[in-house]
């Protein structure tokens, strides 16, 4: 019996994934058919022409570069802006702490648009004028927090002693930023990096209103979808998707090596604990 | 060089909480000084005002002579030897040697080789290279101690370095300490709960509980002549006995208790009267003076002594601790003989002080 | 205070706190007073801003009605006016798209946590995560191909002889509903994934020992001691649900509007920005609401809502 559901769990992760990942593959598919529109059915037939029409789109190119400088400028200021608001929380207790905590947390769950229409009307009584300036400004406000929430739960590891022994050892309060706080949060600092740069790729709804005149990527296959869109866009898709997959297996491999290069010298600690237990 | 610490009537009150209170010592520059108390004496904290992460709220810390107030833990010229010893887990062997001296700008190849001679100096060839997490205690708590001493601290500071180790590194690692306190002649300032080790490595101890400094003397004062009931008890082990003081003269007196007078040494004041099992005499025939007749409960061999513990006719407890030379015979519980002491053993003493003893 | 000086000295101090007053003041507390005080004036020309046409009202608010229209809900008639009907119906919608998205996680995230082996997790992991970084709007558009009259999902129906004729899936509010849920199901997952993956499993097999058949199991044992990881995934889904643009907008037909559609219909197309404020505004209250009850009746607090 247990086993048929371990077999009925197997079944559904897979079908699971499945789910997921088909209409990626479709999407996908379509860049190759030789239909004028995406779709992969009818198949007319393998063809590259839409990738050929990608590398000659101007103007995709135009919005992806966008998309690139906002993402870009985010994870600039959004990675010092989390990190210094998980640093100062992590530093109080009491309900200023649950306050704070509160409100650094809340900006996630608010929706796109009124990000955007509230950042647009502040800026604009300061006559600073829509562009992707205020794109980055109203992203920053909601990714900040996922940078925030990563390095918190990263802070939770961290032994302040190390911090007391470094100044002890008459480190200024910089020095001990710079080589003790800050190398322990690299991998939360990664991650929210990675984070900001992916969320601000695929934000529309903050985006769409603040932008201006500008194309971002998101918009720009916004606008098209309904009208005259070819499949260059597909093939813009599975660029992105195989860059992806690259990213992910890179990542995947690092994680196993120093998994591997820490459980070795966690080994060797302990046959050295045992030794000194039998000379002494 | 190394300095000398001042405590000039110093308190520390968290909120209410009087942690430490008024205490006065002067620790020699050179010394190996341990500070010894239960958990929750003050001892920490006293370590923390010394090292700079506490400020006192009353009196003066003074190191080689200069008040340390308002002196931030990387101003002061202390290194702090820490519990869980807090090695830097990123950096390898060498670098967490080296920080103190990367963080006053001394240049990469200085360092490596200075971190080298310390390793030598612990006694930890080979290390330099490797990761904290590679390292067994014993080991890491010899990094600990390379790294301190690489800033040439005029003090070091150690707060119950050696209690996390199992007993018989902990008693290795006492003679390490003692060796390098010697060999670099840097003053020492140790705190723990067990009293052995106190007592073992120290040139100086002082005892405290409830932030107060009880007595400071040389570890063979401290157990031979401990000045009040709380130190005799804390170090080592004692027959404590209820009693009224008459006849007072030359520093002994005659003591009254239920089980017979006896006479003891009268150091101060008026108290209880506390005799250590193994200055208690066990023999067939009662003595000159100072005997009880006893019955024999249990006779327990430990290795390399016998304890023996007995009960008088109005069944008040002793115990007794018989070397184990070889030589003598086990007597056996349920015998009846006689247990005694020197009057120049024992001692009558007060509690615990009032006013620092 | 104090604790942060004394740990970080001055300087740093100072700078963890201007970056994040920088943020959480200027970037999210000011621009929504202006947000709520925009929704209270007029949308007025450059020229007649802070002139005496420039009173408080709550006329932008009043916009969202007028223009009645026909609304059947189970079979319940009654006139309700357009705008109104859109937000009821967006808050409705979302409530569903909650609803499935928890029913497809719970499985997966009970398999995750308690069955499979915790070697390969995080590969597993990995390969979840993978969806999520591509784009949203592609994944939308994927649904588009997907969907569409002449689309591969018709034509596998029928060729399997499921239906005959193609069926309009890019009708009514269904589309937004299945493109919704294929896009935000991985945040119900990863809470429900972190509550589970807490309970003892020990708990689980006491319970088995005693007699219990699986679905009691479940329903006293892990659903009980999931309730922070449910919580947070239906608030996380609920919100991102409503306030969702662009997956409407790539996916509806003329038929099915979401409320994020009207706002931005106002903005964009009608430029008023002051009446878009007052509707931006509503959604927010509202969504802010229900979170808010949410959370009372599951007892949880918003700390709970963390990934």
């Amino acid at each position: 019996m247990q086993n048929n559901r371990r077999l009925l769990g197997h079944l559904y992760m897979a079908l699971f994934l499945i789910y997921l990942l088909v209409p990626l593959a479709v999407m996908s598919g379509a860049a190759f058919n030789a239909s004028k529109l995406p779709t992969v059915i009818p198949w007319k037939g393998w063809t590259d022409q839409w990738f050929i029409a990608l590398y000659n789109d101007n103007r995709i190119w135009t919005a992806f570069g966008n998309t690139l400088l906002v993402a870009i400028a985010v994870v600039v200021i959004a990675v010092p802006v989390g990190t210094a608001g998980a640093i100062l929380v992590n530093s109080i207790s009491g309900r200023v702490r649950a306050i704070l905590y509160g409100m650094m947390v809340a900006p996630i769950l608010v929706p796109g648009v009124v990000i955007g229409i509230s950042t647009l009307l502040f800026w604009h009584q300061f006559s600073v004028g829509s562009g992707l300036h205020l794109s980055v400004l109203g992203q920053v406000s909601y990714i900040a927090s996922f940078v925030t929430l990563l390095v918190l739960a990263r802070l939770q590891s961290f032994d302040q002693g190390l911090e007391e022994a470094a100044l002890d050892l008459g480190a200024s309060h910089g020095q001990v930023m710079r080589r003790i706080l800050l190398p322990h949060l690299y991998p939360a600092l990664g991650a929210g990096a990675a984070v900001s740069f992916f969320q601000s790729i695929e934000n529309f709804n903050v985006t769409l209103f603040t932008r201006g005149g500008a194309d971002t990527l998101t918009v720009y296959v916004f606008s098209k979808v309904r009208s005259g869109i070819t499949p260059t866009i597909n093939a813009l898709a599975l660029l992105l998707i195989m860059v992806t997959l690259v990213l992910a297996v890179w990542y995947e491999v690092n994680r196993r090596r120093n998994a591997r290069i820490e459980a070795i010298r966690e080994a060797e600690g302990r046959r050295a604990e045992d030794a000194e237990l039998v000379a002494t | 060089m190394s300095a000398g610490i001042d405590l000039d009537d110093v308190c520390c009150d968290f909120g209410k909480f009087r942690a430490v209170d008024h205490v006065n010592v002067n620790i020699q520059p050179g010394e190996f000084f341990s500070f010894l108390g239960p958990s929750g004496c003050g001892k920490t904290t006293i370590l923390r005002m010394i090292s700079g992460f506490t400020e006192p709220t009353e009196g003066a810390v003074r190191i080689g002579g200069k008040d340390m107030r308002g002196q931030r833990p990387n101003q002061r010229p202390t290194a702090l030897i820490f519990q869980n010893l807090a090695l830097f887990p990123l950096m390898p062997i060498w670098e967490n040697i080296a920080f103190g001296l990367e963080v006053r700008g001394v240049d990469k190849a200085k360092r490596r080789a200075r971190a080298e001679e310390l390793l030598a100096l612990v006694d930890l060839h080979d290390s330099a290279d490797k990761m904290v997490s590679q390292l067994s205690g014993g080991q890491k708590q010899r990094v600990a101690i390379a790294r301190a001493l690489a800033v040439e601290p005029s003090v070091m500071l150690l707060d119950e370095p050696l209690s996390a180790l199992d007993l018989k590194l902990r008693q290795h690692m006492r003679a390490e300490l003692r060796a390098i306190q010697k060999r670099t002649g840097v003053t020492f300032v140790y705190i723990t709960h067990d009293q052995g080790e106190a007592l073992a490595m120290s040139d100086r101890v002082g005892v405290m509980s409830q932030g107060r400094l009880q007595q400071v003397a040389n570890p063979r004062d401290i157990y031979n002549n401990p000045v009040n009931g709380f130190v005799a008890s804390f170090v080592g082990e004692n027959n404590i006995l209820k009693g009224d003081v008459q006849n007072v003269a030359d520093g002994m007196a005659s003591f009254a208790t239920a089980i017979g007078t006896f006479r003891a040494r009268l150091p101060g004041a008026a108290g209880k009267l506390y005799v250590r099992p193994e200055h208690m005499v066990l023999q067939a025939m009662p003595g000159a003076e100072n005997s009880v007749p006893v019955t024999l409960t249990e006779v327990a061999f430990e290795g390399n002594f016998i304890s023996v513990h007995a009960v008088t006719e109005n069944g008040t407890n002793l115990v007794a601790e018989l070397r184990n030379d070889g030589s003598a015979s086990i007597p056996a519980a349920g015998s009846q003989m006689h247990m005694a002491f020197d009057a120049r053993n024992s001692s009558i003493l007060p509690d615990s002080a009032t006013a620092g003893g | 205070m104090n604790d942060l000086l004394r740990r970080y000295g001055t300087g740093l101090t100072w700078t963890f706190i201007g970056l994040t007053f920088f943020w959480l003041v200027i970037l999210v507390i000011l621009p929504d007073f202006k947000l709520l005080e925009s929704s209270f004036r007029p949308y007025l020309p450059v020229v007649d801003v802070g002139g005496p046409k420039d009173v408080y009202s709550l006329n932008n608010y009043g916009q969202i009605f007028g223009n009645e229209v026909d609304f059947s809900f189970f079979g319940l008639h009654f006139m309700l006016a357009a705008r109104v009907k859109v937000f009821v119906l967006t808050i409705f919608y979302s409530g569903v798209v909650t609803l499935i998205t928890f029913i497809l996680a719970y499985p997966l995230s009970f398999y995750l946590a308690k069955v499979v082996s915790p070697k390969s997790l995080p590969t597993l992991f990995l390969l979840l995560f993978v969806p999520l970084w591509v784009s949203e709007v592609l994944r939308s558009f994927a649904w588009y191909i997907i969907l569409t009259l002449k689309g591969p999902l018709n034509a596998a129906l029928m060729a399997l002889g499921i239906i005959s004729k193609e069926i309009r899936w890019i009708d009514g509010y269904s589309p937004v509903v299945v493109t919704l849920v294929y896009t935000y199901v991985l945040f119900m997952l990863f809470p429900l994934y972190n509550a589970m993956q807490s309970l003892d499993s020990n708990q689980i097999e006491a319970a088995d020992d005693l007699g219990a058949p699986w679905w009691r199991i479940h329903w006293r044992v892990i659903l009980p001691h999931a309730k922070p990881g449910i919580a947070s995934g239906a608030v996380m889904v609920f919100m991102l649900s409503a306030g969702s643009l662009l997956v409407p907008a790539i996916i509806n037909s003329t038929t099915g509007n979401w409320f994020t559609q009207t706002i931005q219909g106002i903005m964009l197309e009608g430029q008023d920005w002051n009446a878009g404020a007052a509707f931006a505004f509503m959604l927010l209250l509202f969504c802010t609401i229900t979170v808010s009850l949410a959370m009372r009746v599951f007892r949880v607090k918003l700390s709970d809502i963390a990934k």
